[in-house]
Formats: structure tokens, sequence, C-alpha cells
């Protein structure tokens, strides 16, 4: 090979490396391993981490514990969907085009919107997309958000924002759900989008349509964050007049990994089919009349339109996209309903349990599908490691992010957590919280677990 | 004609949603276990779906059966050559899937305690340390979930790091061979993009360059360079590239997507970077996933350091010969913020992790090695050939881990534009190279083969080429009408974009 380049070493090829910048010393890394080393060592890596198999968990806030199904592991490990990349040549790209095609018309299906991508990074990333989308739409530069959507999806909103100049205006909670009469007031003829989680951050479904009014009042775009688990139950965003509906894709077909990769969903109406992020595709035909598929809209995009892109994404989440559709096929219509009715049930059973233990209430009263608030009459930090010492991880404490809910503990439920699971959360944290009280006065309501079903069938 | 040796699936398509027959499904769900209330009692009417959405109904079998098959329709790394420019498709070591795919991996909530999350923030933090050795840089983040957003963070940090010295500047250099994503972050981040010219050796003109700093040197935010450059050549006056930009108050942007030629040869931060991304999907092996997951850590320098993403891991010294701990550090109080949810993409980190334990500090210098040497033996075999006068080399200097071939030639001579070579290359089994970019290049090749291949795979590769310039010159509409034996031939992509048919129409 080297008398075909005509050089005597590979030396002579890293010679238009100027001198003084070659390192000239091995890296300071340790020397490689067998394949059974790194093995060893990743797997007591993992060992000190609790999982969801060795803890019973009802964190959520964003991500939950499903259960995906086998097949989408065996479909999304196929060398012909896990080593290709983007499908640049579509002829020889027809089995990952037509799976984006797939997808795009279930999340389109899901959120009552006509317009889907092919997937985004994650949820928190797409609802900063849907702020630059907006200001496009609208020139203008100020954003409306509720703060019910997820607090990630609003600092990452506010890191964007110094970017592309927007200013970005909270509106708070009242009775766990975005307060209409100030939403309403904040709104305005500079407002390019209103943005709303539904469920929001605490689990409350919000009433999307009616908050939704000021955004049409005054030419904004409704944007709606939602949780796709949720879409078999409630009504879709695009039925309450959204004009973008995107998510955080993980509770469809993708595991917990920490945090990542999974996707973000995006869809919108037609009107913003040009102004997309992200990769489309679109069906047509070869030149013998076949029909295929191709990358569409190819000129909102940056390795076409470089500095006038609609987004800057190029690489995004399409295997995760992949594990969604196969999970979604799965489920299928009546399974994903079903799906949304045990969480419905199971949550509603599970708030009810928790609000009759003596030293915890329910932070709202609004209605949930399948995650809730509770206060607690107990630090909460120290509850949730009694809890964690049964083997249970309680919930996500509220406290960091919001911090007018120090005392309060968010609890999410999927179709793995079971009755009797939900029973010893109920029993542990009724522990819990007696625990902690016992060592200061102790403040019981004395209230009765009949009384504390009632306020929440209510 | 040498076909492929399996032709892939040919059937016409039929989307899963065809398949989809009422009643027949495939998940059995658990029981509710708790009352079955009626759900109109427990959320109010109004807020609730009248019909649930349209998904397909199709038993577990023939969803197998479906994606199985759509699989074949796919060409694959796994499959063959696969020598796309400025993407790196290296070999994805199934080790790496399996490491990832442990429980303690995969079933991790985000959200979970950091005392109890103990493993995953030592890998992240092991994996951050790895990374500042590689690049030369003190500090890394993990955050950002791709190339193009890393590029993102680093325009936002350049942001911060001047207006936190009360500058606001406005400006972002980048040479007009630059990835397209650099551009469009430039725009998303608020600032304007200024291009700069490339000199006679593929290299940043100095003299433009200059020229474009001497505008005004106040309003110059940053330069944004890749480094080799897309034309697969290192910039021999980066130094001096350097000291213009940092005499001006810019930062100096490093897009990594070309890593892959220098591991532990050179350094982005020795060559005075002071921000890097580097692309865990393309040097650290990371499946590309037919579009992602990627990651794209960003590696910066101490004066960028304080405005890094929120939260960082961090490692915590304990006291009395206890063992040190790992945490998230939220207390950040010049950070320009969260650029995603949670943590970032962990499942990345652990294959790209385990990718650099398995090669060791040895190992990925001789990636490397193996990357430069394969490239310029491919670019050698092709200019030995008939692609020596039909498809000339941009540059001809020798070239790091990927080359760039103008076709204009070959369109004079033969009438074949560089895209009927392409769609001609699918019928013998092989990807093509990334084409029409970089755009300075006319009728652009760009070959990147990685250290993945072998000789004979690089042989096979130019003799294709070699023969199907060869039968352009009996026979061009041979190329012009290929390719023949993929599930479907070139696609009408015009009409896609004038009239898009994005998702299916359904009959209710």
């Amino acid at each position: 090979m080297l008398a075909a380049i005509g050089v005597a070493s590979t030396e002579e090829l890293f010679e238009q490396i100027p001198g003084p910048l070659r390192l000239g010393r091995p890296l300071d890394l340790p020397a490689g391993m067998t394949e059974a080393e790194v093995y060893e060592r990743l797997a007591a890596l993992a060992a000190r981490n609790a999982d969801a198999e060795e803890q019973v968990t009802f964190l959520g806030a964003g991500m939950y514990d499903h259960y995906v199904p086998a097949i989408v592991e065996a479909i999304t490990s196929r060398s012909e969907f896990l080593t290709p990349y983007t499908p640049y040549q579509p002829e020889i790209s027809q089995g990952g085009l037509q799976v984006m095609f797939e997808f795009q018309t279930a999340m389109s299906e899901l959120t009552g919107l006509p317009v889907s991508n092919a997937g985004l990074y994650e949820g928190p990333s797409s609802v900063a997309s849907a702020g630059y989308l907006a200001m496009g739409a609208t020139k203008r530069r100020k954003f409306v958000v509720s703060r019910g959507v997820h607090p990630h999806s609003r600092e990452t909103l506010a890191t964007y924002s110094v970017g592309y100049g927007a200013e970005v205006v909270e509106v708070g909670l009242e009775g766990g759900v975005t307060d209409a009469a100030a939403l309403a007031a904040a709104v305005d003829g500079e407002t390019a989008a209103v943005i709303l989680q539904s469920p929001n951050f605490l689990g409350a479904v919000e009433d999307v349509e009616a908050l939704g009014a000021a955004a049409k009042e005054h030419g904004s775009l409704l944007v709606v964050a939602c949780d796709p688990m949720t879409l078999g139950i409630l009504r879709s965003p695009g039925e309450c007049g959204a004009d973008i509906a995107l998510g955080e894709g993980q509770p469809l077909g993708n595991r917990l990994d920490f945090g990542g990769p999974s996707f973000g969903f995006f869809c919108a109406t037609e009107a913003q089919i040009r102004r997309m992020p992200g990769r489309i595709a679109g069906e047509t035909e070869d030149v013998d009349g076949r029909r295929g598929f191709v990358l569409a809209l190819q000129t909102r995009e940056q390795h076409i339109r470089r500095e006038k892109a609609t987004n800057n994404i190029c690489t995004a989440q399409a295997l995760n996209a992949l594990g969604a559709m196969v999970h979604l096929a799965w489920l299928g219509r009546e399974g994903f309903r079903e799906l949304g009715e045990l969480l419905v049930r199971r949550t509603a059973y599970a708030r009810e349990r928790l609000a009759a233990v003596d030293g915890i209430e329910l932070l709202h009263e609004a209605p949930v599908v399948r995650e809730f608030a509770v206060r607690l009459d107990a630090p909460v930090d120290r509850v949730l490691d009694r809890v964690a010492e049964r083997g249970i991880a309680a919930g996500y404490a509220l406290g960091r992010e919001y911090p007018e809910y120090d005392d309060a503990l968010l609890v999410a439920i999927t179709e793995r957590r079971t009755r009797e699971q939900i029973d010893a959360l109920a029993d542990a944290l009724a522990a819990a919280v007696a625990a902690e009280r016992g060592e200061k006065p102790s403040h019981g309501d004395g209230k009765s677990p009949q009384a504390a079903s009632e306020r929440v069938i209510a | 004609m040498t076909l492929a040796e399996a032709p892939m699936q040919r059937e016409r398509a039929t989307t899963i949603y065809e398949k989809s027959k009422a009643g027949r499904r495939a998940a059995v769900l658990p029981g509710a276990e708790v009352p079955e209330t009626p759900i109109e009692d427990l959320i109010p009417a109004n807020l609730l779906r009248s019909e649930a959405p349209n998904l397909p109904e199709v038993a577990e079998p023939e969803i197998v059966r479906h994606y199985n098959r759509l699989s074949r329709r796919n060409f694959d790394l796994d499959s063959g050559f696969y020598p796309l420019g400025s993407c790196t498709m290296k070999h994805n070591p199934r080790l790496n899937e399996r490491v990832a795919a442990l429980p303690g991996h995969a079933r991790l909530h985000p959200a979970q305690d950091p005392r109890r999350a103990q493993g995953a923030l030592e890998l992240m933090y092991l994996l951050q340390e790895s990374l500042a050795e590689i690049s030369g840089m003190p500090h890394v983040s993990l955050q950002p979930s791709a190339g193009s957003h890393g590029e993102l963070a680093g325009l936002l940090l350049t942001r911060a790091f001047h207006a936190d010295r009360g500058e606001v500047r406005t400006k972002v250099l980048a040479p007009d061979t630059s990835h397209g994503t650099n551009p469009a972050s430039v725009t998303m981040a608020g600032y304007e993009v200024v291009k700069v010219a490339t000199n006679q050796r593929g290299g940043v003109d100095m003299d433009d360059l200059r020229a474009k700093i001497a505008e005004d040197p106040s309003q110059i935010a940053c330069l944004m360079l890749t480094n080799p450059n897309t034309l697969g050549l290192f910039d021999e006056n980066i130094e001096e590239i350097a000291a213009l930009i940092h005499e001006a108050g810019g930062t100096l942007y490093y897009d990594g997507a070309n890593l892959n030629a220098i591991l532990g040869r050179t350094r982005p931060g020795d060559m005075g970077f002071d921000i890097v991304h580097l692309n865990l999907h393309k040097s650290f092996s990371q499946p590309h996933g037919g579009g992602g997951p990627g990651a794209g850590p960003i590696a910066v320098s101490e004066r960028i350091e304080p405005f890094l993403p929120r939260p960082q891991v961090v490692r915590r010294e304990s006291s009395g010969g206890r063992d040190p701990s790992f945490d998230l550090d939220f207390d950040r109080p010049k950070s320009i913020g969260r650029l995603r949810g949670f943590q970032g993409n962990f499942g990345v980190f652990v294959r790209s992790y385990a990718y650099i334990l398995s090669l060791g500090a040895d190992g990925l210098v001789d990636a490397s090695e193996t990357a430069v040497l394969n490239a310029n033996y491919l670019k050698a075999r092709l200019a030995a050939g008939r692609a020596g006068e039909r498809l000339p080399v941009a540059f001809d200097r020798h070239c790091m881990h990927e080359f760039v071939l103008s076709g204009r030639p070959m369109k004079n001579e033969l009438g074949l534009a560089t895209l009927d070579l392409a769609k001609r290359l699918l019928d013998f089994g092989f990807h093509p190279p990334t084409v029409y970019f970089p755009l300075l290049v006319d009728e652009a090749l760009m070959v990147e083969p990685t250290e993945t291949e072998t000789k004979e795979s690089l042989d096979a590769f130019a003799d294709a080429v070699e023969e199907i310039l060869a039968e352009a010159e009996t026979d061009p509409d041979l190329a012009k009408n290929a390719p023949y034996s993929t599930p479907v031939r070139r696609l009408d992509e015009v009409r896609a974009t004038r009239k898009p048919v994005v998702r299916q129409q359904l009959a209710d």
C-alpha cells in the first residue's frame, strides 16, 4: 500500500501536521483491553446503579419505566437498521425511509396534526426548536410559557432564546394547572408562541383548548408538549387547536438509559410544513412508476440551505423512532387505548391510596392520567431515603425546580407498577413519614381513607 | 455488470398500515387489578378523546416479518463498503451494544438519586476525562446530543464568554468548505455568517481571513473550523489562524467531525482551539442508526469552562480514606444552562467508553493511522486508473482520512454526472461517497474509507469505479439510467418537495 502511495512509511502522511503541533507522546489512556475485560469493567460500573430491576421505581418526570416488548430490540438491533446513516441515497435506503413515513403517520394520528417529522433529539430541545419555528412564522420574539411545562424544557428554551434573541415570560400555576387569567394577561401582539404542556409537569391535564384561546386571539402559535402514552385517552392537541404538538418520545419503545438516547416528536399544521425542523420522509415514485420514499422538503435543511436552514439539526434519533414505531404497532389501535385506560385507573388508585396516608395530601386535585403530586408532612429527601431502604424509588422531589413545592413528590405509574407495588409504596411512605414525624410533634389531621378518596374523585 | 450478490428485496412497498385488519393485535396487557372506574368519572369528558388514534392492527408475527422485509430494503455498513465522506462509517463493535443493554445502564432512571447512580456518573466522568485527553482540552460536557447540537452549544458559550466581558459580537467566520450545520448553527445562535475563502492548497485563504477580520475585529465572535477540513487536508496555518482570531478577541471552534484522522497524533487543544465538539457516532463507533442516535460532547479551554451547560458531572473527593463520589453539579452561576433534558445520550456514552477502553492509547493511534493509510491508498489506486483523468483529486496532496474528487472532467468528457457514478456504484454493491460536497469542488465526491476496510475492499471499490468509467466510454446511458438492482430505481425527489405526501391517508 505504501508503494502505491509512493511513501516509505505512514509517518510521511502525517508530515502535513506541523511539528510543534504533534503530540509526540502516547495518549495518557490505559492500554487496550480484551472484549471480556471491557465487559467485566462495564458490568462492574453498571452494578453500582440502582436500576428498575433492583428498585421498584415510581420516578417519571418525562421518562417512564414502561415494558418495551422484545420485538423492539430484535428489530432495532438488526444491522440493516443499526448501521447505515442518513438515507441520502434513497434507492438503497427504502427500509429506513418507509419506517420514517410510517412513524410520521402514527405520530400524526396521535397528535391530531397533519404533518410530522421523523424525530428530533428529545423533548426539551424540541420545545426550543418550536420556539425558533414560531419566531420565523410570526416575526415576533416573545414566548409565553406555562410553569407546568417541564423545567428542562423551560430551561432549554431559555438557553436557546439567549442565542436567537427571544424573551421568555413564565405564567404560574393555580390548583395544579396553568393560571388562565395570568396567561391571557401575558399574551399580546408580540407573542410568537404560547407554550403549554398537558399533562403538565405536575401530572395535571390542562384544558388546552380554553387556554389556547389567548394564542388564537393574538395570532400567536399554540405549542403543546404532550406525553405520547396519554394520547390514547386525551383529546389530541390538534383537536384542541394546537399549531405544534411535540414531546419526549421515550415512553414509546425506548429504554430509560439514564436519560437518553430517546427521541423528540414534532407535529404541526400544514401551514408550518416548510418551516419544520428535522428530516421528513415523503412518498413518491421511481422512473418505473414503483412506489418509493425519499427525504422530502430537503430545501429546509442545513445540508442544502446552510445559514438559511429552518434548523441546524442533522443527526437525530432515527433508530429510536423505529423503536417507537414497532412499539406502537405492537400495542395497536386497541392496545394503545387500553394501556391509556390502565394508566388512568392505576394512577387513580395510587393517588387515592397515597392521599389516605396520614401526613400525605394531594398537591392538586386536577384530573391526571399517569402521574400525580403529593405533599409530605416530612422532609422529602429523608422520606425518599427511608423508602429506598425498602427497595422503592418513591418519586421525583419537586423542590429543586419548584421551590414553592419543596415538600412535594411527583409519583409516576406505568403498566409495570402492580397494585401490590402501589400498596407497598403507600405503606413505605406511611412508615417513613410517620418515622420522620416521630422526631417532632405530630400534626395528624386524622382524615379517613374514605374522605381522601372522595376528594380524589371530586 | 457486476451485481451485488444478494439482490435487495424488490417487491412493491406496503406499509404496516396497509397490513392492518380490524381486531388483530400483538400486545397482551395486564389486567387493571384496581377498580375499573369509568374513565369519564376520572377525567372530564371535554378533555377526553372521542376515538382512539388510528394505529395499525397487526399480529406479532406479521409485525416482525414487515420490519424484517423493510430491513432488507436498506444497505448498511455490516453489508458492505460505506465510504461516506465526513461520516466515519467505521465498524460498530457488538460488545458495545451488549454493555449498553445491561439493566444497570438500560433501566436506570435519569432522575435516580446520584448516590444510587454512582456507576453511571463515574462512567460519564471517565469518558469526560478520556475525551479531554484525546482533544487536549481541560474540560468536557457530554450534554449535546449530536454534532450540530455541539456547534450550537459552542456558539452559545462564545456569546456567554463575550457577554461576561461586556462585549457583544455579531459575526462568525466559517470557511466555504464548512459542513452545512456550521452556518445553520450560526444563524440559530443569532450570529451572522461570514464566509472565508479557500486557498490553492485547500486550506484557509489567509489573505481573505485577514481581510474579513480587518473589516471590524471587534465584531468577530468566532471562527468555526474543521481540521483536517472537509477536503481531507490538514491546515498547516492553523497556529497563525488561531493567533489571528485570538488577537481579534474571538473564540476558535473545532468541528470534530474529522477527528478520526488525528487521534493521538495532534489535538485541537494544542492547535489553539477554545471549543471542540466530538461526534461519538463518528470517531467513537456509536452505530449511526439510519440517522442517529449520536452524541456531540464539547471540550473547552479554561476560559470557556465557567459557561459550560448545567448540570456537569463532577468528582467529589471524600475524607477519611473513603472512595471519591460522583455527582451532578447544578451550582454553576455562569452556565449557559441546559441544552436538553436530563444528562445527555447516556447509552451512547456507554458504547463510546467501551470503544475507548477496547482500543486503548495505542489502538486509537492505530485506528487513525490505518484510516489515513487507507484513504491515501484508495486515492492513489484511483489516480492510477481512468479516474486519474476523469475524476481527478481536487487538491493533489497527501490527504488525511478522506479525499475529494472532482467529477467535472467525467461530466464534460463522458457526459456522466457525479450523481450518475454514485447511482451506478449502487449496482456494484457499494454505498457511494458523499456527493456534491464540499460545494467548493465542482461535481464533488468525498471519499472516507475508514480504518475498517481491508486492502481487498478498497481494491474492489477502485475496480468498480474503473469499470464504470470504462463502460461509460462505450455506453454512457448505462450509468445515466442506473441503478437497476435496487428495490426502487431513481426516485422523483422534486415531486416529494413540490407536493409533499408526508403521511399515509387512512380510510378510518
